[in-house]
């Protein structure tokens, strides 16, 4: 089949792998009808995200038909239609029964790696490094699904692909960071970045009954959509944010304040050898830890945090001082996919989402690289690839059709 | 086990010990700088490690391998995890060595020798594809509690152990507490060169228990083995530094 392959810091290929097999009795397999593009794999795609290998296949939002299950599935037939979670849940452990399943116990292979460096191992993820598991990706014309019946969710009848593949990751992210800001009648939400999660962010937030939602970013067509959904818009580029959200809330700051950004996560270790390692990781280099240290000042007194973005390792200069003395709560995790399925399928269905609004691109596997560059460097506009794994390259309208 | 010999004194590297590892903590980062990328970044916090550790005088050799020792000299190895199942069912599970070595991946095979299971004879894989055998004998049984048993006479590395169930709080299943100790050949140097064979006993008795959590929770154990990859050549060894670490 073919596959999406790292291959390397900003090397991903397209290329001809084996087709997966079920390795257990709870696996299925699944043929790929759309996987998208992640900011997350750019994490990967740059070299911060620790112990990735080359040849490890892509990918953790795909969707598509089952196509084989082992003999111990009982829930999920061939023939289904199902989005598939990138976080892996094992069901049966107690974060899994509480409804928090990226911190699965049990699915994570690999869990001394985490251990290492997070103090304990959170859940398996799909196509995201041997830290969470090492599972491959979904970019791809077939994946490997595990625990079938614990994870695949099938797709109510009527819903196109393009409106529930974000069920798999940055719809339910989004729509976590914002029920994180514990959001109230009449709340202010502010929320840094404007990509894919952003927008979710910026809708979950209104969806929860946010009163006003401020966007902050500095690429116009980010602002655009994020304006479409209901959003007032600061570029951080031409606007002083911290004076302008200050100024757009009667001086009291947003009542929350979600990180869209994330920090590239760099690899962590003991906190003597952080200099060292930064400097071998480049961080220094980022400007992204500023969204983070940006939302805690701006926060009101009192106010909430939120924290979807990636954070994979140490990060200095936080001013904790800030957050100590204005009485802030920060709220993060990666995201409990599971709890929000039922949720989110709901306002889907009764129209009060179009998941599909973000799709800049479509894009055949075979373009691929191509889509992580313009989704990297923000080329044509791109905001958000989808790639179909089965698409002829020949016929297929490379450029955005949005 | 008596409960003194459960004290744990920390340990002090010689000087030696401090400048060998100190010396190879300098040439893992070196050797980082020339490599460059993921697997530097791994040598290069490896060599760190080392040199932090050389630098604090805190025995390196325990602090690499995390050996504590007694204060008569035995390593001894304690671990925790809950699992959720009912107390009963676990130690039921427990109390029947036979299933021991079927999370405990170090043990060949355990043969209940005596009707009631009090005595068994136990058979241990050791490095280099050698193995190791000794008797044991239950000297505690109380059910949904403890379990403790002891290496008879004669053992090649003698040992003892105990294992506490305790209720969860919160309905979270139930705790258990091992205590292993033993005196492998070789004091502290055994262990370090253990430890490079994989066979590092603390690790390997937390590996252990994650297995059984997993057993009993979940039914299996979670496995990438033998899905695809567009890997080549050398990269299949790298992969397989990061996957599943298993001494099976
Ligand atoms: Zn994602
Ligand atoms: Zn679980």
């Amino acid at each position: 089949m073919k596959a999406v392959v790292w291959n390397g810091i900003n090397r991903v290929s397209v290329e001809r792998v084996p087709d997966p097999e079920l390795l257990q009795p709870t696996d299925a397999i699944v043929r790929v009808t759309a996987t998208a593009i992640c900011g997350s794999d750019l994490h990967l795609l740059d070299g911060y995200v620790p112990s990735m290998v080359h040849g490890d296949i892509l990918g953790h939002e795909f969707m598509g038909e089952v196509v084989e299950v082992g003999p111990e599935v009982r829930r999920v037939k061939v023939g289904d239609r199902v989005v598939v979670p990138f976080p892996i849940a094992c069901g049966k452990c107690w974060y899994c029964e509480h409804g928090l399943t990226s911190l699965c116990d049990n699915s994570n292979p690999n869990p001394k790696l985490a251990e290492a460096l997070w103090g304990y191992s959170p859940a398996g993820l799909y196509g995201y490094s041997h830290i969470t598991g090492g599972y491959a990706g979904g970019q791809a014309q077939f994946a490997r699904t595990v625990y079938a019946d614990e994870n695949l969710y099938k797709v109510p009848e009527g819903l196109t692909d393009e409106q529930v593949l974000f069920l798999t990751d940055i719809f339910p992210t989004g729509y976590m960071a914002a029920e994180n800001c514990n959001i109230h009648p009449g709340d202010v939400v502010a929320v840094f970045g404007c990509g894919p999660v952003g927008q979710f962010a910026i809708r979950s937030a209104f969806l929860l009954g946010a009163e006003r939602v401020i966007a902050i970013d500095r690429f116009p067509e980010r602002l655009d959509l994020a304006r479409q959904a209901g959003a007032e818009t600061l570029n951080y580029e031409t606007d002083p944010v911290f004076e302008r959200l200050k100024e757009m809330t009667g001086g009291r700051g947003p009542d929350s304040v979600m990180d869209a950004v994330g920090l590239e996560a760099h690899a962590g270790g003991p906190g003597g050898l952080a200099d060292a390692v930064k400097q071998t990781t480049r961080v220094l280099e980022s400007d992204r830890p500023h969204a983070f240290r940006a939302a805690i000042m701006a926060c009101r007194k009192g106010g909430t945090v939120s924290v979807p973005g990636v954070y994979g390792g140490l990060a200095d200069k936080i001013p904790l001082g800030a957050f100590v003395n204005k009485g802030l709560t920060m709220k993060t995790g990666q995201t409990h996919v599971h709890r929000y399925l039922d949720r989110l399928t709901g306002h889907i269905q009764r129209g009060e989402i179009d998941p599909s609004v973000i799709i800049t691109h479509r894009l055949s596997i075979d373009e691929a690289p191509h889509g992580y560059q313009i989704f990297k460097h923000k080329h044509e506009g791109c905001i958000k690839c989808v790639l179909d794994p089965w698409a002829d390259p020949e016929d297929h309208e490379p450029v955005g059709t949005k | 086990m008596t409960t003194q010999t459960e004290q744990v004194s920390p340990q002090n590297s010689s000087p030696a010990e401090r400048l060998l590892f100190g010396g190879l903590g300098v040439g893992l980062i070196l050797l980082s700088l020339r490599q460059g990328g993921q697997s530097g970044i791994l040598l290069g916090t490896g060599g760190a490690l080392l040199i932090s550790g050389a630098a604090l005088g805190r025995s390196v050799g325990s602090a690499v391998t995390r050996v504590q020792r007694t204060e008569d000299d035995n390593i001894i190895v304690q671990r925790a995890v809950t699992i959720g199942k009912p107390v009963d069912e676990i130690y039921t599970f427990w109390r029947n060595f036979e299933n021991l070595p079927h999370f405990m991946s170090h043990l060949e095979s355990v043969r209940v020798q005596d009707g009631d299971g009090r005595r068994s004879h136990w058979v241990a894989k050791a490095p280099l594809g050698t193995s190791v055998e000794w008797d044991a004998e239950i000297t505690e049984d109380e059910p949904g509690r403890r379990i403790a048993w002891r290496s008879l006479e004669g053992a090649t590395v003698p040992n003892e152990g105990h294992v506490d169930f305790r209720p969860a709080p919160g309905n979270r299943g139930t705790e258990l507490h091992v205590s292993i100790t033993y005196r492998p050949p070789g004091g502290t140097l055994g262990a370090v060169v253990a430890r490079i064979l994989g066979e590092e006993p603390g690790e390997q008795v937390g590996d252990d228990l994650r297995r059984l959590k997993r057993r009993l929770e979940v039914g299996q154990e979670p496995t990438t083995e033998g899905q695809p990859s567009g890997r080549k050549g050398a990269m299949k060894a790298e992969a397989k530094m990061y996957d599943n670490r298993r001494t099976t």
